[in-house]
């Protein structure tokens, strides 16, 4: 019980100090376009249009995400993170790493509370890393990427680049990062 | 009957909360997200392919850490990035730099560093985005040896 409350308080300030960061670092932003709108004013009107356009795209993925992570809340427990992605996984755990981040969609930044959430729960940070640096590889974009740089590039560069993200897990596993 | 169907009733609110919990988690969150969306498009409004072309030497290794460097401050679709590689290959920029380049705008984040760092912390997001800028380096050298090597 005693627990429990220590955890809801932890939480409750962890939140608090997120929202007070989000809003002085929008707060920045906002300020930084003003700023701009004195000497290119256009410019900044279609930047205003495309951060509209790039809001309405993302939320599809944006609800996907939060269907996972209330998902995530309902199923998970710290004891089958641990088995699939924590400590104990080995093996296991980069292989879901890799996978999971070659197949997850949308922009990076969407998932950041969702692996927030998985390594409040026993995730690995190496994990986290490897699948962060995994989600570079985009299936449905390879033909585009074949076209400009041809197969044998892409599927070298593809190779090596699973290579790093184990590399960067690592690294990072090590420096407790 | 009766346990069944309350057992089916709470397990129905239980994940309603959760899911109630992850929106307002990601609540917290829009913020910092609105923040980044904000820069990503202020990026792509006042930095052009041109100005990303003018910026290569000619010189292999300078261009190989340029183009990490390069890759490492943009944002946006990874698409906009083949796009630019491609043209900066036809301007003769070197293979080397031009891998560095699109490797290094996927995987190493700027932009969204703020949010990185909100989210999975200072230490991590920085290590991270630091690994990324130098791997991408040698993702760049061991792919075109490779390819020399094969070809």
């Amino acid at each position: 019980m005693k627990d429990k409350t220590v955890t809801e308080n932890r939480d409750k300030k962890k939140r608090k100090e997120k929202r007070s960061f989000g809003g002085y670092f929008l707060c920045l932003i906002l300020v930084l376009y003003l700023f701009l709108f004195f000497f290119e004013p256009e410019r900044i009107m279609d930047s205003l249009k495309s951060s509209g356009v790039m809001c309405i795209k993302i939320v599809p993925i944006l609800l996907v995400v939060i269907a996972f992570m209330g998902i995530l809340n309902f199923f998970l427990n710290p004891k089958s993170v641990a088995k699939h992605i924590g400590k104990e996984s080995g093996m296991r755990g980069w292989f879901w790493a890799i996978a999971t981040g070659i197949l997850s969609h949308g922009p990076i930044y969407l998932w950041y509370p969702f692996l927030e959430q998985l390594r409040d729960q026993g995730m690995r940070s190496g994990l986290a890393a490897v699948f962060l640096y995994n989600r570079a590889i985009k299936i449905p974009l390879l033909p585009v990427m074949i076209y400009y740089f041809g197969t044998k590039f892409v599927i070298v560069m593809l190779v090596y680049m699973i290579l790093a993200s184990l590399a960067e897990g690592k690294i990072i596993e090590m420096t407790k990062g | 009957m009766k346990n069944k169907r309350e057992e089916t009733e709470k397990k129905s609110k239980n994940i309603a909360i959760s899911l109630y919990e992850a929106f307002k988690s990601f609540c917290t969150a829009l913020p910092t997200l609105f923040g980044v969306i904000l820069l990503i498009s202020l990026f792509h409004t006042f930095v052009s392919k041109q100005m990303i072309s003018s910026v290569f030497t000619g010189n292999v290794p300078g261009d190989t850490f340029i183009g990490s460097m390069i890759g490492s401050v943009s944002a946006g679709n990874p698409l906009t990035s083949y796009i630019i590689g491609g043209e900066l290959l036809k301007d003769q920029v070197s293979l080397f730099a031009v891998t560095a380049f699109i490797v290094a705008w996927v995987t190493v984040g700027i932009i969204q560093l703020p949010a990185e760092v909100t989210f999975l912390g200072k230490r991590f997001a920085f290590t991270r985005n630091g690994l990324s800028f130098i791997l991408a380096i040698f993702v760049s050298i061991a792919t075109v040896t490779t390819l020399t090597v094969i070809q």
